[in-house]
């Protein structure tokens, strides 16, 4: 689509100024790019741009054989690397009819819920940067330094891990590592419970907040949200429990739902969902069998059978879901990702219509998008 | 004593005038030295960080190493500015910030040149910075910018009435528009103890006068980006960093002469007082820090409905009570009672009917109790 005032602003009268937010702007968590069309310091509309991080990951997929595509997965959603890993070789795992080690699905799924409160951590510092509050996000990076130091004591890097393998893992965890999460635990609880006491209840906060881009149960799903996003509209709607996969089905957890549906909903949510890992780590540790996690397959060149997958995720940002298409050679013949923060992404045009300019930074903030992920 | 013209003056007052200046000068660029490295210190604390370090003990050259960078970077001029205004801009801003500072007295002796109406004078030229952000914003022709500009237009000028307002009535209270008056009528009590709703509506409105969080809406980094400053880099930048530093000592001097009794303090006579007064200030400057490192910020229209609907009332309900007050000739504890009646009951009511905040606090705290009790009775009642 050609973008002129024609056909962007159809009918809308009073439009005073194009003011172009982004690539290069703080707060639109990347490389995004919004034009927005506005009337002193009311927004008109919005017309995003995405693509500056176009990379064409998933063509490069079908260059790659399959235990290559991983690190492909690392670096869609750069913030939950381990989550973007698990779905894919999931997705291999049930091409191939393959079963895992117990050992190495629970520390799949330990590793897969840090990272998820490593990404909520840096999304609760992102909020409140985005909202003027500097001292949360101090506190919450001093928690998410910490879980990522433990992954790089368990796979060597931290982010980017490398670390899933089909039918398996890279390696063993370290001996101590039980011990390590544990005292990690411990001390991001508390790092969570200082930047929620100091930001969730504070009234500029949730003035800025509240009743900010309210978004009805129907049209989130009209949307296709997914993850907090949908949960905030009050839709109890999580795949982990939806339809339970790996070891989730074991675990003990709640699935938070907001209230109305706001940017403020969005953000508490998380912060509670911080909380629900916390628990489910917990339990993780509790049960972590004894056991193989190696696989030789892991090494080899793999050839699935020809056919194709589809499978799905929960991720920090929603719902992921990996389609899978094999021709039976050693390199996938079309992979297609469904990115949650793309399909989120969509229903910013709706939620920033009426708004203020300051507001649409927290939308998007509360978006939580990675455009790592978006433009893929 | 009248205040004296300068081209009326003797050879050796101008001289003096001018190493005085020269001093004024000196003494509040070493203020910003140190109110930069403190504010980095104080919210890296407040933050768990240690703040500056590596430059000189416990990172005291860190300020110097800063205005060395700043001086020393490319001075960029946008192509398409309008170049007349975006050098002028800076100017003004500097200017009235320092123009402040020639009569707040530190001490009964230590000002450059005594007004009769000095609160007077520093309200007219605290109005001046804005017409240099607002060219700012103009003249560097950049949207963001522009947006900045018309913002610091609405805020400060808002944020004025209140100043003023609260600015008349302690001058009521004193009988003088001088500063060294209204510090000396502060003789048998500051004026804190009397008018205490005046002090928080000064300090309030002094925030935002300087933009500091939770009001730094006209440069609001995450949003426009620095507003008027965005296209400024190196030596202008730090013009306008120096104009906000030297603007923010003046409100927390102001603050002090206002309200806390200036360089009075037990012990300290005549101008060993300005101990008392640097302590005073700064103390009141730490204050700004720990609300900068705790609140996020408000928006425009917020911040615009509280000064209309808040603070401008208020701030006339602080006149009303001084010169019934006055008037009447009531005993001084009379206009605390008020004052303190003023602040807790009228306050209350006003921010809990014009701001939605502290509903919201104690509605979204009730319905989240609410959700989480209901979530949890169906898991003990059907738990196995």
């Amino acid at each position: 689509m050609t973008q002129t005032s024609e056909n962007i602003v159809p009918n809308a009268e009073p439009v005073e100024m194009l003011l172009n937010m982004g690539p290069q702007h703080p707060s639109t968590h990347g490389v995004f790019r919004m034009v927005l069309w506005v009337d002193g310091e009311k927004i008109v509309d919005v017309v995003p741009h995405i693509g500056y991080l176009h990379r064409g990951s998933e063509k490069l997929c079908e260059g790659e054989q399959y235990n290559q595509v991983i690190t492909l997965f690392d670096r869609m959603d750069y913030i939950a690397n381990f989550n973007n890993e698990h779905v894919y070789v999931r997705a291999v795992e049930k091409l191939m009819g393959m079963e895992v080690s117990e050992r190495s699905e629970y520390i799949r799924v330990i590793l897969c819920e840090l990272n998820r409160i490593a990404s909520h951590m840096l999304f609760i510092a992102t909020m409140g940067l985005d909202a003027g509050a500097m001292t949360p996000s101090m506190f919450c990076f001093r928690g998410r330094e910490r879980i990522q130091g433990l992954f790089e004591s368990v796979s060597g890097a931290r982010m980017m891990h490398n670390y899933f393998r089909i039918g398996g893992l890279k390696e063993d965890v370290p001996d101590d590592f039980v011990a390590q999460v544990r005292e990690v635990l411990e001390l991001v609880k508390k790092d969570t419970e200082e930047s929620d006491k100091l930001l969730s209840f504070n009234e500029i906060f949730l003035a800025r907040l509240k009743n900010i881009a309210v978004m009805s149960a129907e049209d989130a799903i009209d949307y296709g949200l997914t993850g907090p996003c949908l949960r905030a509209s009050g839709v109890d709607y999580d795949v982990r429990k939806a339809a339970p996969y790996s070891v989730y089905d074991r675990f003990d957890f709640d699935v938070p739902i907001g209230l109305d549906g706001d940017c403020w909903d969005r953000y508490y949510l998380r912060v509670q969902e911080v909380y629900q890992s916390i628990r489910i780590v917990e339990q993780a540790l509790d049960q972590l069998p004894d056991g193989e996690v190696t696989s030789s397959l892991g090494r080899r060149l793999l050839r699935p059978p020809a056919g194709e997958v589809y499978v799905r995720g929960e991720n920090p940002r929603g719902e992921i879901g990996v389609y899978l298409n094999s021709d039976g050679s050693d390199k996938p013949y079309r992979i297609k990702v469904r990115p949650p923060s793309f399909c989120n992404l969509s229903a910013l045009r709706q939620m920033l219509k009426d708004s203020w300019i300051a507001d649409s930074v927290v939308i998007l903030g509360a978006l939580d998008i990675v455009l790592g992920e978006v433009d893929r | 004593m009248p205040a004296t013209i300068l081209l009326a003056i003797s050879l050796g007052d101008f001289i003096w005038l001018v190493i005085a200046l020269f001093i004024m000068f000196s003494a509040l660029s070493g203020v910003v030295l140190s109110l930069t490295w403190l504010e980095r210190k104080v919210l890296g604390r407040l933050q768990l960080r240690l703040g500056p370090t590596r430059t000189g003990p416990m990172g005291l050259m860190q300020p110097i190493a800063d205005a060395l960078k700043l001086i020393l970077k490319e001075d960029i001029i946008p192509a398409s500015s309008d170049k007349a205004l975006f050098w002028v801009a800076p100017i003004i801003v500097v200017i009235s910030a320092f123009m402040i500072w020639v009569t707040i007295p530190g001490t009964q002796n230590a000002v450059i040149q005594n007004l009769d109406l000095g609160l007077f004078y520093i309200i007219a030229f605290s109005v001046v910075g804005i017409l240099g952000l607002v060219l700012a914003g103009w003249g560097s022709a950049n949207k963001y910018g522009t947006l900045g500009g018309l913002r610091a237009a609405a805020q400060l000028i808002s944020y004025e009435i209140p100043i003023i307002m609260v600015a008349i009535s302690m001058a009521m209270l004193a009988q003088s528009l001088d500063l060294r008056e209204i510090v000396n009528g502060q003789d048998d009590y500051i004026y804190f103890l009397v008018q205490p709703l005046g002090l928080a509506l000064f300090f309030i409105a002094g925030l935002a006068e300087v933009g500091r969080t939770p009001f730094d809406i006209y440069f609001a980094e995450s949003e426009i980006v620095g507003g008027p400053f965005v296209e400024y880099s190196g030596a202008h930048w730090s013009v306008f960093f120096l104009a906000e530093y030297i603007n923010t000592f003046a409100i927390a001097a102001l603050t002090v002469i206002l309200f806390f009794g200036g360089w009075s303090g037990p012990g300290l006579t005549g101008d060993w007082g300005i101990i008392y007064f640097l302590l005073k200030v700064y103390l009141v400057i730490m204050v700004i820090f720990w609300i900068r490192g705790t609140f996020p910020r408000l928006r425009i229209d917020q911040l615009m409905a509280f000064a209309w609907k808040v603070m401008v009332p208020m701030s006339f309900l602080t006149i009303v009570m001084t010169a019934v007050y006055q008037f009447y000739g009531w005993p001084a504890w009379s206009l605390t009672a008020m004052s303190t009646t003023g602040l807790v009951v009228v306050g209350i009511v006003i921010y809990k009917k014009m701001t939605a905040p502290s509903k919201l606090v104690a509605e979204t705290r009730s319905r989240q109790a609410a959700l989480e009790a209901q979530r949890r009775a169906p898991a003990t009642g059907g738990g196995d």
